[in-house]
């Protein structure tokens, strides 16, 4: 079974090349550095070294251990990646390398070194000479990390004042500079420009600019790329690659084992506090010794999993197999005609959101939609949904007239097409309770419960088959996980008994772990109630394990449809073929 | 070895999120109650007992409101007269405690109406949005410029002074506050996931309003009008001291303050204790009103 997923036969060499591709192809101004010896800093030098680690929060009764005991090394001109999953500790780990545990925190180490300095006696001040100068830290969302208010030049230029570095006019020279090393087109205008102004890929790039303005021998980056676009997140990866082949030590923090796979040396996989594995990154995603990596790189959804379940059932266990789809090519559930949105923004210019989409979706099947941020993809669910109204075009649903229909009309048939949102917990009323969540989504179905235990009882059903059980009914959705929560989402959508499904990025803010059962969940439940999905992600992989057929969608139009294998493996599109490139894959034939 | 690295920087919040455990939604009275900060509890207390002078003033009063006992005309505080009495001689405590059911009725009734017409006017601008929202911020603009009391001045000296035009005068120049608020929740609320997942049900819009956009708007303004009551207290009390509240001889707050001001130099707690009330009651109705926003807050996300 496992080589059917990732045959071992074929070693992970490709990921190395695709690095040594990078390295040679992108900086030309420093080169490999463990090449040659006259290279001022060894690539097996140990920059970090940490051993021991433990960190909590809270004192007495509340006190309680988040790191237990973690060891590593950071060396130059490699990277680092710890893996792990909300919750595990990477995330706090990352921030006490900088010192900035936090409030009530407590930090114990039996070695902490950078360098040849000993970091476990640091007090604030001896902190503060540190970061930035030996210590650069990019974090996830530079909308966050960059004060809106200054230039991005200024921001760029911050860790060379705090440093006192140069006079002021040298600084704004050499943070034109660095931005411009970044790959950031215009830097002396992008310099004088505020980071609302700029793209996300470009913030982060000015963030990653900042955090080596003073070459640290260490970057720390907290999920760099999590928030950009596949596209984006590529040039992201290569920048920091460049980096790591100036001789910088980079300790990558993210969730995402692909990302892992193309930028990473070595590989440290986390959970509940703890190192459950650690190594080579080709050693570690190739042949995973802990368990919990092997699932975790299990729950990964790719052209290899289509039809197979991510969750692995347990040991002895065998995967009931998946029952032969019936998908009924007669007459579309869901038939989308020519739908163009355009919206007349503040300036009175119209933006053509949605530009002459069609798309058929048959009983029982899947359709994918995929796209990266502004490709239209959501507005498009929403004329599907008929929540907007399209500027033309049409949309029927079993045939029927669904979109011209009025207000009125629409709301009786509403019963017949579901929506499952990216963010279940601010779909909910944060009043109610899961219970009333869903016995108020059975009173619009076709056959609304008469009694309130006629409706607590299907309730319980509907909770029974997501997953769930009857003590969840009293939950307050903000008190259950992110998987729970989406679970109770897909129940409330189901409740009516609808033919047709809208999942708008239903996975996408989910861990990998519980992303698998949440897809496992939808593919079980489709098998059988035969509900069709129109499936919305951003999500290549997850796509493309979901879907039997797939839309492209760029600025609004879409370049490319088919079948997944043929989207997937014989893409025609130039764009198509790019996303497909820019993908960061695990090493799988 | 073990170290200890002092962490010093107060990010907060910065904990990572571990996943919690499924827990029932409706938590008992018990654990609502732990972890009431003394202050709190004090201030509840004085709200109770404000509250049951209201309601039944002869539980809490040595003699009634306007028993004159000219022999002993402006005692000072003693075991049998706490506050002292007044020229009358009657005692100022018991008037004190007589005058919380017009003060609390008129810091309740100004409220109220200020927050029925806010509801109308907030609703309606942030539903209807285009020229009706356009007209309402207008007209709640107009308030707006004049100063609050001034407005309150200018509805008693069209209708007079009375216990009524108190009410109304101070509801009226406190509402556009109020509208304001009520409006930037609608708008909030509006375009809440769950507003859009509730038509996606098929609901209907009376249903979603009556369900879902009524009670989350209003929820954080439960908290704004506790605090409201104490405001309107002050302001009735301020009208009644410039002589444009409830008319003597009832004993009303302000109207005892008004009163006191001619002895301020000889008997000053004819001035001070009453108004000392006024603080201790507006300091601890806005003390719970700050309790139970952030209890609701909390609650919410």
């Amino acid at each position: 079974m496992t080589a059917s997923i990732r045959p071992t036969s074929i070693p992970t060499t490709s990921v190395e090349v695709d690095e040594d591709l990078l390295l040679v192809g992108t900086t030309g101004t420093t080169g490999v550095v463990d090449a040659s010896g006259s290279s001022p800093v060894s690539s097996d030098r140990a920059v970090l070294s940490v051993s021991g680690l433990r960190i909590g929060f809270g004192q007495g009764e509340d006190r309680r251990e988040v790191v237990k005991g973690i060891s590593f090394t950071a060396r130059a001109g490699r990277c680092l990646a710890i893996v792990g999953e909300s919750g595990s500790g990477k995330s706090v780990t990352a921030r006490t390398l900088v010192g900035l545990t936090g409030a009530g925190s407590w930090v114990e180490a039996d070695a902490l070194r950078l360098g040849d300095a000993d970091l476990t006696a640091q007090r604030e001040r001896d902190w503060r000479a540190i970061r930035g100068r030996q210590i650069g830290f990019v974090l996830q969302d530079a909308l966050v990390s960059l004060d809106q208010l200054r230039r991005v030049g200024d921001e760029v230029a911050e860790p060379l004042r705090v440093h006192r570095w140069g006079t002021r006019a040298s600084r704004a020279e050499r943070a034109v500079e660095l931005l411009a090393s970044v790959g950031v087109p215009e830097p002396e205008i992008k310099a004088r420009q505020r980071p609302y102004e700029l793209s996300g890929g470009l913030r982060q790039r000015a963030l990653i600019a900042s955090a080596i303005a003073l070459d640290p021998l260490l970057l720390i980056a907290d999920e760099p790329t999590t928030a950009l676009d596949v596209t984006i997140q590529a040039q992201i990866l290569d920048l920091l690659s460049e980096a790591k082949g100036r001789g910088q030590a980079i300790i990558l923090i993210s969730h995402d084992l692909s990302v892992v796979a193309r930028l990473a040396d070595d590989v440290a996989v986390m959970r509940d506090g703890e190192i459950v594995e650690q190594g080579p990154v080709d050693e570690v995603l190739s042949a995973p010794r802990h368990p919990y990596t092997r699932a975790l790189l299990d729950a990964v959804p790719s052209e290899h999993t289509r039809g197979i379940r991510l969750v692995r059932p347990a040991e002895g266990q065998t995967a009931p197999a998946r029952p032969a789809r019936r998908i009924d090519r007669g007459r579309p559930v869901l038939d989308a005609r020519h739908l163009t949105k355009v919206y007349t923004g503040p300036d009175r210019v119209d933006r053509t959101v949605v530009d002459d989409v069609s798309f058929e979706l048959f009983a029982g099947e899947t359709l994918g939609i995929v796209g990266e941020s502004g490709s239209g993809k959501t507005t498009t669910a929403r004329m599907a949904l008929s929540l907007i109204a399209p500027t033309s075009g049409e949309v029927l649903l079993h045939g029927e007239q669904w979109s011209s229909l009025s207000v009125a009309r629409r709301r009786t048939r509403r019963a017949r097409i579901g929506v499952v949102y990216q963010d279940p917990l601010s779909s909910f009323d944060p009043r109610w309770s899961a219970g009333r969540i869903l016995t108020d989504a059975l009173a619009t179905g076709p056959t609304p419960p008469s009694s309130r235990e006629e409706a607590r009882t299907r309730a319980v059903r509907l909770l029974e088959q997501v997953g769930l059980r009857a003590e969840h009914l009293d939950a307050a959705p903000l008190r259950l996980s992110g998987g729970q929560r989406q679970r109770i989402a897909i129940a409330r959508a189901l409740a009516p008994e609808p033919g047709v499904l809208v999942c708008d990025e239903p996975v996408s803010a989910l861990d990998v772990s519980i992303q698998a059962q949440v897809l496992d969940l939808l593919t079980d439940l489709q098998d059988e109630l035969g509900v069709s999905y129109l499936f919305i992600s951003h999500d290549l992989g997850v796509i493309h394990h979901m879907s039997d057929r797939i839309l492209v969608m760029k600025d609004g139009a879409v370049v490319e449809s088919g079948t997944a294998d043929d989207v997937f493996e014989r893409p025609r599109d130039p764009y198509t073929q790019r996303l497909l490139t820019a993908l960061p894959r695990l090493a799988q034939a | 070895m073990s170290a200890t690295v002092s962490s010093t920087v107060p990010t907060g919040g910065s904990a990572p999120t571990a996943p919690t455990a499924p827990t029932t939604g409706a938590r008992p009275l018990g654990s609502l109650l732990r972890g009431v900060r003394p202050g709190v509890a004090l201030a509840s207390l004085v709200v109770a007992l404000v509250v049951l002078a209201a309601l039944v003033p002869s539980l809490l009063a040595p003699s009634g409101p306007t028993q004159i006992d000219l022999g002993n005309s402006l005692a000072a505080p003693s075991l049998s007269h706490p506050f002292g009495t007044d020229e009358a001689g009657r005692d100022l405590f018991s008037r004190v405690v007589y005058g919380t059911r017009l003060s609390l009725g008129i810091g309740l009734g100004a409220t109220g109406i200020a927050m029925g017409l806010a509801i109308v006017l907030g609703f309606l601008s942030g539903l209807a949005g285009g020229v009706v929202d356009t007209a309402v911020t207008r007209i709640l603009e107009v308030f707006f410029a004049f100063p609050s009391l001034l407005a309150a001045l200018l509805v008693i000296s069209v209708f007079g002074p009375s216990v009524t035009t108190s009410i109304v005068a101070v509801g009226l120049s406190s509402m556009p506050g109020y509208a304001r608020m009520v409006r930037g929740q609608v708008l909030n609320v509006k375009q809440a996931g769950y507003i859009e997942a509730a038509h996606a049900l098929g609901h209907r819009p009376s249903r979603v309003l009556a369900r879902h956009l009524f009670p989350n708007a209003m929820r954080p303004l439960v908290a704004v009008l506790t605090l409201g009551v104490g405001q309107s207290i002050v302001w009735a009390s301020s009208l009644a001291f410039l002589g444009l509240g409830v008319p003597p001889p009832n004993p009303e707050w302000g109207a005892l303050l008004d009163a006191g001001r001619n002895y301020i130099t000889t008997q000053w707690w004819l001035e001070i204790l009453p108004g000392l009330v006024i603080v201790l009651f507006a300091i601890s109705v806005t003390t719970v009103g700050r309790a139970v926003q952030q209890r609701l807050e909390g609650a919410a996300r």
